[in-house]
C-alpha cells in the first residue's frame, strides 16, 4: 500500500490533479459514504414508521394488548429457534471444518468444502419446503419418544405435536441453513493456525487428535466463536422456512415439540404482512426494528471478535 | 503436505519393525472401517428388534461404531491412539450427517418437481388458471427483472466502494466502511423488505408494491456482498502493475481502470455471479415490498409483479382446490430456483476458469 502513495510524495513538484482523478476518486469515496448512508438510513427509517406503533395505545395494537406483550413471545421464539439451532450446528460445523482441514484426503478437500457450501446456495423458501415435507414427518415419532421419557424438562413438556411443525423441527432446519456459515469459518481458522506449531506437536509424537486440541483449537476457538455468532445472526432472522414450517402465534412457551408454538419475529412480519392495514403495519415494522437492533448487535460482537483475533493473532 | 506424513501409518511400522524401538502394536489399514461398519451392523439389528427405522439404525450405529472402534483400539494400540481414532470417526460421521440433508433435499425437490417442469410451464402465466395447468412465465421473468435491476443498482455502488477501500481508503472512513459492510452482510432479509417499504411508503402513500421495492430490498442484502468480493479480488492485483503504470506517467483513475481493473475481471466476474446467485432466492423481502399477482407485469415501476419464490410460497400455502397441481407448481417452481442458483454458481466458476489472466507467456 505504501509503495502506491510514493508517486505523491516528493515536496519539490506539485502534483497534478487531473479532472478525472478527482471524479473518479470522488464517485469512490461517495460509493463507500453512501453505503454507511444507507444503513443509516436502515435504521431511521424503520424508526420513523415504527413510532406510531410504539405511541399507540396499547389497545390499537394488534391482540389489543400494547406493544410489548406483542412482540415479547416473538423475540423468545426469535431466540429459542435460533439458539437450538446454534446448538445443533457449532459441534457439527466444528467437526466437519475439523474433517475438511485435517482429515480428508488432501486431494478431495476442496471438493468436499464446495459440497458443504451449496448448503449456503439453496434458498431459504426451499428448506421451507423440505422441512414442512420430509423433516417434520419424519422427527414426529421422536416427538412422541421425548414427551414420554424427557416430558420432565419443561422442553418437552407436551402434549407432542401430531405434524412435526415445531419449534424443535425449526431449529434443526435453521441449523442446518447455518452450518455452513459456522463451517466455513470455522474452517478458515483452522487451516491458518501456525504450521510451526502444528509440526512441533507432530515432531513431539503427538496423534492427529492431540496436535489438534493443542495447536489448532486454541488458535481457532475464537474463529468458531464468532462464526456462531454470524451463525446465530442468520438464524435470527430466517424468515422464509420459519413462516413455511411452524404452526405459531401462540403464547410465550419454552415447549419446544407441542402445537402451540411462539411465532418468531421475522415469520410473524411475513405471514402477516402482505394484510396488515394502519397501525398493523406500523406494529411490525416496530417489531422488525427490535429484529434489526437484535442482529446488529450479535453481528457486530462477532465482527470485533473476528476483528481482534486478527489484529493479535502471531500468523499476520 | 509435509506435516501428515510422519502420521502415516507406513513410516510407523517400518519405524517399528526395523529399530530397537519398543515394538507399536497398531490396527491393520482396513480394521477401524471395519470395525465401524460391524458397529453400524448390530445398530441396524438393534432398532430391527423395535420395527425397523433408518434413523435408529443410524444413531445406534454411529454410537456403537465409534465405540468400537475406540474399544479394540484401546485394547490394542492404547489410549492415546484411540482417542485419535475415536475423534477420527466423529469428525467423519459430522461431516456424513451434513450431506443428509443436502440429499435428501435435492431428491425431495427433484421427486415432487419434475412431473410439472415442462413446456407449459415456462410458457403459460397463472392468469385465469384456478385448478391444473399454468405455470410460472409471469414469476420467472419478475424474478429476473428485479434481480437485473438490483444488480444495476449494486454493482456500481458494491464496484466503486471496493475500489475506494483498496486503492484509496485511508484511516477512519475505510475501517468504518470495512466494519458497517461487514454487519451490512448480517442484516436480516425481512428487515431490508421492511426498509424498502418504508423508504416507498414515506414518498408514494400507504400499501404501494411496485417491483423497483423489491429491487432496492435486495441491493440492501447485495451491495455488502458486492464488496466483500471485489474488495478480495482486487486486493489480489499485484502493486507491480499499478507501479508499472505509473511509471509511465498514467493518472491514477485510469490505472485502476484499464490496469486494475481489467486484471481482476475474472475475478469480479465470479465475485458478482455469486452475489447474484446469493439474492435471486430471497422470498421474504418481496414478498412484502413486490406481492405477487397472476398475470404477466413486466413494469417494475408500476403495481405488483410475480416472483419465482413468492409464488412457490404461495402456491404451498395457499392452494386452491385443486391442492395437487398447487403442489406440483410449488415444487416445480423451487426446482427451477434451485437450477438457477446451481447455474449461476456454475458460471461463476466457468468465469474463473476462462477469463482469469493468462500468467506465463
Amino acid at each position: 500500500m505504501t509503495a502506491t502513495k510514493a508517486p505523491t510524495e516528493p515536496p519539490a513538484q506539485r502534483t497534478v490533479r487531473r479532472p478525472g482523478d478527482r471524479i473518479f476518486a470522488g464517485a469512490a469515496r461517495g460509493s463507500g459514504i453512501f453505503i454507511l448512508l444507507v444503513l443509516a438510513g436502515v435504521a431511521a427509517f424503520l424508526i420513523s414508521e415504527a413510532i406510531p406503533a410504539l405511541t399507540a395505545a396499547s389497545s390499537e395494537i394488534p391482540d389489543g394488548k400494547g406493544l410489548g406483550p406483542y412482540i415479547g413471545p416473538l423475540v423468545l421464539g426469535t431466540l429459542l429457534g435460533a439458539v437450538i439451532a446454534l446448538l445443533v450446528a457449532t459441534p457439527l460445523a466444528v467437526g466437519i471444518a475439523l474433517f475438511i482441514t485435517y482429515y480428508a484426503p488432501r486431494r478431495i478437500a476442496a471438493t468436499m468444502g464446495y459440497v458443504i457450501d451449496l448448503l449456503a446456495a439453496i434458498p431459504s423458501v426451499v428448506y421451507g419446503f423440505w422441512g414442512l415435507a420430509v423433516l417434520a414427518p419424519k422427527l414426529v415419532p421422536f416427538h412422541a419418544w421425548a414427551a414420554d421419557h424427557l416430558g420432565f424438562l419443561p422442553f418437552f413438556a407436551g402434549p407432542a405435536s401430531a405434524s412435526g411443525r415445531t419449534m424443535l423441527t425449526v431449529g434443526i432446519v435453521l441449523g442446518v441453513m447455518i452450518l455452513p456459515i459456522i463451517s466455513a469459518i470455522s474452517r478458515e481458522v483452522f487451516s491458518q493456525a501456525p504450521a510451526l506449531h502444528r509440526e512441533a506437536a507432530l515432531a513431539l509424537g503427538a496423534t492427529r487428535w492431540e496436535m489438534i486440541k493443542m495447536a489448532v483449537l486454541p488458535y481457532g476457538k475464537s474463529g468458531v466463536i464468532a462464526g456462531s455468532m454470524l451463525g446465530l445472526g442468520r438464524a435470527l432472522g430466517e424468515t422464509m422456512a420459519v413462516a413455511i414450517i411452524l404452526s405459531g402465534g401462540a403464547g410465550a412457551t419454552v415447549n419446544l415439540i407441542s402445537n402451540s408454538n411462539p411465532s418468531t419475529i421475522a415469520s410473524n412480519i411475513a405471514l402477516r404482512f402482505p394484510e396488515a392495514t394502519g397501525i398493523g403495519v406500523n406494529t411490525l415494522i416496530a417489531s422488525g426494528l427490535a429484529l434489526f437492533l437484535i442482529t446488529l448487535a450479535v453481528n457486530m460482537l462477532a465482527r470485533w471478535i473476528v476483528n481482534r483475533r486478527a489484529d493479535f493473532s502471531g500468523a499476520n | 503436505m509435509s506435516t501428515q506424513t510422519p502420521l502415516a501409518p507406513v513410516g510407523a511400522t517400518s519405524l517399528g519393525n526395523s529399530g530397537p524401538v519398543r515394538e507399536q502394536r497398531r490396527l491393520p489399514r482396513f480394521a477401524p472401517l471395519g470395525l465401524f461398519l460391524a458397529g453400524v451392523a448390530v445398530g441396524a439389528l438393534l432398532s430391527a428388534l423395535t420395527g425397523f427405522s433408518v434413523a435408529l439404525t443410524v444413531i445406534y450405529g454411529v454410537v456403537l461404531g465409534s465405540l468400537f472402534v475406540y474399544l479394540v483400539s484401546r485394547a490394542v494400540e492404547g489410549r492415546r491412539k484411540a482417542a485419535d481414532r475415536l475423534v477420527t470417526s466423529l469428525v467423519t460421521t459430522a461431516f456424513a450427517i451434513a450431506m443428509v440433508p443436502l440429499v435428501s433435499l435435492v431428491y425431495t425437490v427433484l421427486d415432487n418437481g419434475l412431473p410439472r417442469l415442462d413446456g407449459a410451464f415456462f410458457t403459460n402465466s397463472m392468469y385465469r388458471v384456478v385448478g391444473e395447468g399454468g405455470g410460472a412465465y409471469h414469476a420467472i421473468l419478475g424474478t429476473v427483472i428485479i434481480t437485473a435491476l438490483a444488480t444495476i443498482i449494486s454493482v456500481p455502488i458494491g464496484l466503486l466502494t471496493a475500489i475506494y477501500l483498496t486503492e484509496y481508503g485511508t484511516g477512519r472512513l475505510k475501517k468504518a466502511i470495512t466494519f458497517f459492510v461487514d454487519v451490512m452482510t448480517g442484516i436480516p432479509s425481512i428487515v431490508a423488505g421492511l426498509f424498502s417499504y418504508a423508504l416507498f411508503t414515506l414518498i408514494f402513500g400507504v400499501s404501494v408494491r411496485m417491483g423497483v421495492m423489491g429491487a432496492v430490498a435486495l441491493s440492501v442484502l447485495m451491495i455488502p456482498v458486492v464488496v466483500r468480493s471485489c474488495e478480495e479480488v482486487l486486493k489480489l492485483v499485484p502493486n507491480e502493475l499499478r507501479e508499472a503504470a505509473y511509471a509511465l506517467g498514467v493518472p491514477k483513475w485510469r490505472t485502476v481502470v484499464k490496469v486494475v481493473l481489467r486484471t481482476a475481471i475474472a475475478g469480479l466476474g465470479t465475485g458478482i455471479t455469486l452475489s447474484v446467485a446469493r439474492v435471486i432466492g430471497e422470498t421474504a423481502p418481496l414478498l412484502i415490498t413486490v406481492g405477487l399477482i397472476t398475470g404477466t407485469n413486466l413494469n417494475p415501476f408500476d403495481g405488483r409483479m410475480a416472483t419465482l419464490p413468492v409464488f412457490a410460497y404461495y402456491q404451498l400455502t395457499q392452494p386452491g382446490t385443486a391442492t395437487q397441481a398447487f403442489l406440483d407448481r410449488a415444487w416445480t417452481a423451487a426446482l427451477v430456483l434451485i437450477i438457477l442458483v446451481m447455474a449461476l454458481n456454475v458460471v461463476a466458476r466457468l468465469i474463473t476458469r476462462f477469463f482469469a489472466p493468462k500468467t506465463g507467456r
